[in-house]
């Protein structure tokens, strides 16, 4: 038997919808990035990189990375949720999880915009 | 606080009984998580190759270096049909969400469309782009 309360605070909804939200952004760039490729044929360097270092695509781009490491974020924790028990243990990997990213977010701005 | 009585519901929870009998939308949904996953723990290197990448003539010199290298092929192999799976099944469970989708037939058929589109598009990528 399985009594469930139920209280009026959406928990996990905003994030469900986050979740899902930075999916689409994803699924849409994931296409047009492969779009890029297939136009321009088999790149070298100084082809490759100008791809990136194209205004609109560095927007794009950047904010597909973010995208991905919310989603990312919300995934994991998630994850330690289900499958982590012990409360010390399940904080210290949500906040190794969220420094993990946070470095990510600064690293690739660091690579896009030195371009 | 009102309380929400479930209807009773055997609670049956063995992990192993439950992993080898799971039927295919199942199947598809573990993979979803696991391919999550891979792709979270591999971000990193990724990154660190695409930064070699697009840097200089040099950085990408040895970005060509380790990803001609036979087990960083392997490697994109995998993570390649993780990307797949992870996006075709995606787009299934967003399907699912608007309620689209949802009866059984309808679920069977569609985890199977995902798998035959992932393992394909997987199977073209790496013969085009790694071998
Ligand atoms: C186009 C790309 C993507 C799409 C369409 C997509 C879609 C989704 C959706 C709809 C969910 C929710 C599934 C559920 O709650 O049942 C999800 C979960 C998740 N995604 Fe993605 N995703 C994409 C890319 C990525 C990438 C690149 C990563 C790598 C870090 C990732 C990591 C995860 C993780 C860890 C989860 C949690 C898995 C779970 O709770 O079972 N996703 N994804």
């Amino acid at each position: 038997m399985i009594n469930r309360i139920v209280v009026g605070a959406h928990y996990g909804l905003k994030d469900w919808i986050i979740q899902r939200a930075t999916a689409v952004v994803m699924a849409f760039y994931s296409i047009f990035i492969v779009a890029v490729f297939l136009a321009l044929g088999p790149a070298d360097f100084e082809v490759w990189r100008s791809i990136f270092a194209n205004g609109p695509v560095k927007f794009f781009t950047f904010l597909f990375a973010l995208s991905l490491f919310y989603h990312a974020w919300i995934g994991v924790r998630d994850l330690w949720m289900d499958y982590i028990k012990p409360v010390s243990v399940r904080l210290t990997l949500h906040v190794l999880t969220i420094l993990a990213l946070t470095g990510y977010t600064a690293w690739i701005a660091a690579i896009l915009w030195r371009l | 606080m009102s309380e929400l009585r479930i209807r009773k519901r055997p609670k049956y929870l063995d992990l192993f009984s439950i992993m080898f009998s799971l039927p295919l939308p199942g199947v598809l949904s573990i993979f979803h998580r696991v391919s999550g996953v891979g792709l979270f723990l591999v971000l990193a290197p990724l990154l660190w190759l695409f930064q070699a990448s697009v840097t200089s003539p040099e950085s990408f010199e040895c970005f060509v270096r380790v990803a001609a290298h036979p087990v960083t092929k392997l490697l994109f192999a995998g993570l390649i049909w993780a990307f797949l799976h992870h996006f075709c099944a995606g787009i299934r469970f967003l399907f699912i969400d608007l309620d689209v989708g949802v009866d059984l037939a309808a679920a069977r058929r569609s985890a199977a469309i995902v798998f035959g589109v992932s393992l394909t598009l997987t199977a073209l990528i790496c013969w085009r782009v790694l071998l």
